[in-house]
């Protein structure tokens, strides 16, 4: 149970659907039909303890609703999102806690509290820390460990930067004691030498606090650096997964292929890129076949036939891709596989 | 929790904060603002301050004497000190009943202002925050109050309550009365403006952090969405509470609002009303002219106030 690779976090064909339908009067006048938006369709997972899992793919691909799905903003339409006890100080079994660390990092504090006030919510809601003092204490210890000065306790969120109000972010989320961050593009709206500094410190705290991370994440090198695992996602499904170093040096889904050569190398300058074409389908009206098959290179009649399911391509990668041969002993589908 | 070590040492006054703050520079700047809070200061202070000074308490029945009754002011023949702005048919005095009326009338405002935005907040929150059924069944409710005529529905609050109450308290609670009527017929405003708010502010991260940790949603509404809503509301507040001072008048004038004995301002320009066309001009003259700086300086003060919380004016 307290193995270091205990499963954390492990969702089972989960799937989120959301009813975008006109309102019902509307719907009979006109005889329009239901339209259900499948932001997640089918996913599973496993998230080891203290390792980083992480989940790119381009926007509207519903990555931010699988992080919303597993912090329990959302309920799953089907499947399952399970989260194992984890032991406390004494090696009981307890529920794991969660936080989130999120996208803007000018909207995730309430401008009109302090910094100290918003450390310490989660330690007074959890009973975590009890009396003022300690309260106190506690703040200033987690505001240092994310590099950030005992005397910013007193300072509103408006007199902070992007970077440094992510690290409050960080600050509020250890504060709970979370098991698990999930992290939903943290990144993404600083600089890029604000981004090497906060992705550090993630990797840092991880190192010193045994967290585990669901990493959501548009931007692959940021991915790569920080990833034990990684899906690559593609409308609402996983079309493959792995350890990130195999994802990255050879990647199997055409999609996968493409992601990873669209990015900048500064050691092969003036690369021949294939060019992405083509749009992302609707994920309301999703096609019958592969829902890659409008972009893929390598299309053939058969892709748009039927959806190709996510199978075992060697011990650890599954790619969901009717080209790429699957292993020989386990070509069934992925929710065969989970135990 | 532990200001002493997190507030720097000297911190200055209150009043030194707020002129030093941005809201007090634009106040500074504003001509119009200053003009509406120093007469609404000197209105304020000489209404509460009334019993100090006034030459006459008029709920006293001893101090009235009939034969200084519709005495002119006193700078027009006939006129006698002290009874400044002459008196009524009743031998009161009008410099002292339009003071203590004005205590009556700015009392009655603020009292249903602050009670139509306790309802109007907790309104609106709830249907925001929830949404769904919840906010549909509240904003339907409240458009049908928007769709009763304001007056119509205080004068038939007032009626009912003053009907199911016994005559010879009646009296007593008119105020009361007054302040619920006012209040029902108000809300709605505020309702639809935190409603608004809310609706924005729910969906923001910082409430999604504090649901992940599992924050109740009254502690989310009351801590995190409510103080991020206040700003229109305060501005709402203060335009509304020259609107509720001239609810209260009305409903006085109409004769559903405060009695002779305790008289408002409405009250007094009811009583005369009848003495206009025997002459005795002063007797709703100057009740009235009370009434109309009060609601100008309230209104200066809001309108200023609803033009510095705009960050699209800034």
């Amino acid at each position: 149970m307290s193995a270091p690779d205990a499963i954390l976090l492990e969702a089972v064909d989960a799937a989120c659907h959301f009813d975008v339908s006109a309102p019902l009067i509307t719907r009979i006048v006109e005889r329009r039909p239901r339209r259900i938006l499948k932001a997640v369709d089918g996913v599973s997972f496993q998230v080891r303890r203290g390792r980083t899992f992480s989940v790119v793919g381009e926007s509207g691909c519903g990555k931010s609703t699988l992080a919303r799905l597993v912090v329990g903003l959302e309920r799953p339409t089907s499947g399952s999102i399970r989260l194992h006890d984890v032991p406390d100080a004494e090696g009981r079994p307890r529920r794991p806690r969660l936080q989130m660390i999120f996208q803007d990092p000018y909207a995730s504090l309430n401008p009109r509290w302090r910094v100290e006030d918003i450390v310490a919510e989660p330690l007074v809601e959890l009973g975590l820390v009890t009396g003022a003092a300690a309260i106190s204490a506690r703040v200033r210890a987690l505001l240092g460990l994310v590099g950030l000065a005992a005397s910013d306790a007193a300072k509103f969120p408006h007199e902070f930067s992007g970077g440094q109000r992510q690290r409050i972010s960080i600050a509020r989320a250890l504060a709970t004691e979370a098991d698990l961050l999930v992290c939903d593009e943290p990144t993404s709206a600083l600089d890029v030498s604000v981004q090497a500094q906060v992705l550090n410190l993630m990797r840092q705290l991880q190192a010193e606090l045994g967290l585990t991370y669901l990493f959501i994440s548009h931007n692959l090198s940021v991915v790569r650096h920080l990833s034990d695992d990684i899906a690559v996602m593609y409308l609402g499904r996983f079309v493959e997964s792995g350890p990130a170093d195999a994802v990255f040096t050879t990647p199997r889904h055409p999609y996968s292929r493409l992601l990873i050569e669209t990015v900048p190398d500064v050691e092969a300058p003036n690369r021949d890129r294939a060019p992405m074409a083509g749009e992302v389908p609707n994920p309301i009206d999703r096609p019958a076949g592969c829902a890659f098959a409008s972009r893929c290179p390598q299309v053939e009649p058969a892709c748009r036939l039927a959806p190709p399911p996510l199978v075992a391509v060697d011990a650890d990668t599954r790619v969901a891709c009717r080209l790429v041969p699957a292993r020989a002993d386990a070509a069934g589908p992925v929710a065969a596989m989970v135990p | 929790m532990a200001a002493d070590a997190t507030t720097p040492p000297a911190r200055p006054h209150a009043l030194r904060r707020f002129l030093d703050s941005d809201l007090g520079w634009s106040f500074r700047r504003s001509p119009t603002a200053v003009l509406g809070a120093l007469l609404l200061a000197i209105l304020v202070i000489s209404a509460f301050a009334a019993p100090l000074f006034a030459p006459q308490d008029p709920y006293d029945l001893s101090q009235l004497f009939v034969d200084k009754a519709e005495l002119p002011p006193v700078w027009v023949q006939g006129g006698e000190w002290p009874f400044i702005l002459g008196t009524d048919p009743q031998g009161r005095d009008m410099l002292s009943a339009i003071l203590y009326g004005t205590r009556v009338s700015l009392a009655i405002g603020l009292a249903s202002v602050a009670a139509a935005m306790a309802i109007g907040v907790s309104i609106g929150l709830v249907a925001g925050f929830f949404g769904g059924r919840t906010d549909m069944l509240l904003m339907r409710f409240a458009d049908t109050v928007l769709s009763i005529p304001t007056l119509l529905v205080a004068i038939l609050v007032s009626a009912i309550f003053r009907g199911l109450l016994p005559a010879g308290i009646r009296d007593n609670f008119s105020a009361v009365i007054l302040i619920g009527a006012i209040a029902l017929t108000g809300w709605v405003q505020y309702a639809r403006t935190v409603r608004a708010s809310t609706m924005v502010e729910r969906r923001r991260e910082y409430v999604l952090a504090a649901r992940i940790i599992g924050v109740s949603a009254a502690r989310i509404m009351r801590r995190h969405i409510l103080p991020n809503t206040l700003t229109p509301v305060l501005v709402a507040a203060t335009l509304n509470l020259g609107l509720a001072i001239l609810s209260e008048a009305t409903l006085s004038f109409l004769g559903v609002g405060m009695p002779v004995t305790r008289p408002s301002l409405g009250t007094l320009i009811r009583i005369g009303n009848q003495y206009l066309f025997s002459g005795s001009w002063w007797v709703v003259v100057f009740p009235a002219l009370q009434l109309g700086l009060i609601v100008l300086a309230v209104n200066l003060i809001g309108d200023w106030l609803r033009d510095a919380l705009n960050p699209k004016l800034r």
